[in-house]
């Protein structure tokens, strides 16, 4: 593995995450991390479709009509989505009610179409496959942190593990439970990209408009 | 033709196919019949493949909710020897009797319901929103010494969204609840989901679901039940923000109860225990 390979797995880790930097996948980053279980589920999930459809969009690259490209990506996305649905219903089936819609949701995950049309349509399969993978370890290492900082406040433990006993049984920890909520995860991602764009400043967006103080005549 | 030079004119034709520019009309057309043959031979494989293991893993869930409303849930347990302690029969729904099967457990309400020689058309009368009724529907007993402890009856109706799947068990009374449960529904999560919060399921124990003269009273109100007022037992507290959600609940469980549903069952039901009840006052 050479060194251009090589960025192309690290990069969506920190420096270009889908999540905090490309604020994609925030749906299902909100709606399955209220446990860690979950959150590895469809993080596992996500991997396979993203890894999957980013290796046959790339394999047939050269043969795909242009006019019918997205919608070619999005039957191989829906149906590798499909085939994970149905799995999980077979092997697992309390996780699969848990995830309900937001598995099925995966084919509307705009990670997955993005690095089909922007980089698997246009890259050989090995650095396609790369590409999917370090996306899938970026997506998988946010999805992963927020679910456990929302279960362990949240439920005061981790895996199912209970590691502060609750004030409800008996215990010394007031369960927080604006954790378990949607705006629980919100909270912890914008806090997220706000550490990460100040350890890393480059990350930074240019801001859409400045205030500043405007003399009379500039108006006129 | 013979068999080779047929795989050899195919092979060249698709050859030709596939050297023409990306842009061309057949190939495009082409790519995508390819393309959407090979998708759903997966799909459909992975759907009939795994069908039986998705059958199993639907019915013990089902086992387990059943196990659940009528109390007897344990962590850990297996399922299965812990479901022999539960009488599955079916009944007629018109006459209100017992009908005899081989195998109750795999009768299939909801396949029932599409039949039409198994089920009726429910047209004006249809408040629970399900169209066709099953002629037969399964009840889950709970025996302690001959003498029935719970009855558990499957209800289900439409909701917002979807058509809510429930459970609700019954003291041998056969008018007040002992638990309720919906295992299976898409409302809103947050919202109209939260029928399938435990929290919320949880008030409905002790309610009284039917009048003595046998008509079904008990409704889902807006806001909080007021503990004061007279038929406080009648009434369960509403979800915020989910009223369509919990008047179906209303509406399935005035259907199921009364007439048209477990209505005569419950009759026969209630004669009975009475009966039992003499019969133990002579003894």
């Amino acid at each position: 593995m050479d060194a251009s390979q090589r960025k192309l797995l690290i990069a969506p880790i920190v420096d270009n995450n889908p999540i905090t930097l490309q604020i994609l996948g925030i749906c299902s980053a909100l709606a399955v991390t209220t446990k860690v279980a979950p959150a590895i589920t469809m993080s596992l999930a996500l991997t396979f479709v993203l890894v999957g459809s980013n290796l046959i969009v790339s394999l047939i690259r050269q043969h795909m009509p242009s006019s019918i490209r997205i919608i070619i990506q999005m039957t191989i996305i829906a149906s590798l989505v499909i085939l994970v649905d149905q799995v999980l219903k077979a092997f697992a089936y309390e996780l699969s009610k848990q995830l309900s819609v937001f598995v099925g949701l995966i084919i509307t995950n705009c990670i997955v179409l993005g690095r089909a049309e922007a980089f698997a349509s246009k890259n050989p399969p090995w650095p396609s496959v790369l590409d999917a993978l370090g996306h899938s370890v970026g997506y998988s290492v946010i999805l992963i942190s927020v679910g456990a900082i929302r279960e362990l406040f949240g439920s005061g433990s981790l895996l199912g593990v209970q590691i502060m006993p609750l004030t409800s049984a008996g215990g010394w920890y007031e369960a927080n439970g604006l954790m378990l909520l949607a705006p629980g995860a919100f909270f912890i991602i914008g806090l997220m990209i706000w550490g990460l764009r100040t350890w890393k400043p480059e990350q930074l967006e240019k801001p859409d408009y400045r205030i500043h103080i405007v003399h009379r005549t500039e108006v006129l | 033709m013979s068999a080779d030079t047929w795989n050899a004119a195919v092979r060249d034709w698709l050859t030709r196919l596939f050297a023409r520019p990306n842009e061309d009309p057949l190939k495009t057309v082409a790519v995508a019949l390819i393309l959407c043959l090979a998708c759903s031979v997966v799909v459909s494989a992975a759907a009939v493949g795994l069908r039986p293991l998705q059958e199993r893993n639907a019915s013990l869930a089902l086992k387990r909710e059943i196990l659940r409303v009528a109390g007897l849930d344990k962590p850990g347990q297996d399922v299965e020897r812990a479901f022999k302690a539960i009488e599955v029969r079916l009944v007629d729904l018109d006459s209100g009797d017992y009908v005899d099967a081989p195998d109750p457990m795999s009768y299939s309400y909801r396949d029932a319901a599409n039949d039409p020689s198994a089920s009726i058309a429910l047209g004006e009368q249809d408040i629970a929103g399900i169209r066709r009724r099953p002629q037969q529907m399964p009840v889950y007993l709970v025996r302690s010494q001959e003498a029935i402890e719970t009855v558990i009856l499957p209800v289900y109706g439409y909701g917002l969204w979807s058509t809510m799947y429930g459970l609700v068990a019954l003291y041998p009374d056969g008018r007040r609840a002992k638990a309720l449960t919906f295992y299976e529904q898409r409302e809103t999560a947050g919202l109209g989901g939260e029928v399938a919060n435990p929290q919320w399921q949880a008030k409905w124990q002790d309610k009284t679901l039917i009048s003595p003269d046998g008509t079904p009273v008990i409704r889902v109100v807006k806001g909080s039940v007021d503990p004061s007022a007279a038929n406080a037992d009648q009434r369960v507290d509403g979800l915020s923000g989910a009223t369509l959600t919990t008047n179906g609940v209303t509406h399935l469980m005035q259907f199921w109860l009364g007439s048209q549903g477990f209505g005569p069952y419950l009759e026969h039901l209630r004669a009975c225990t009475l009966a039992d009840a003499n019969h133990q006052a002579e003894g």
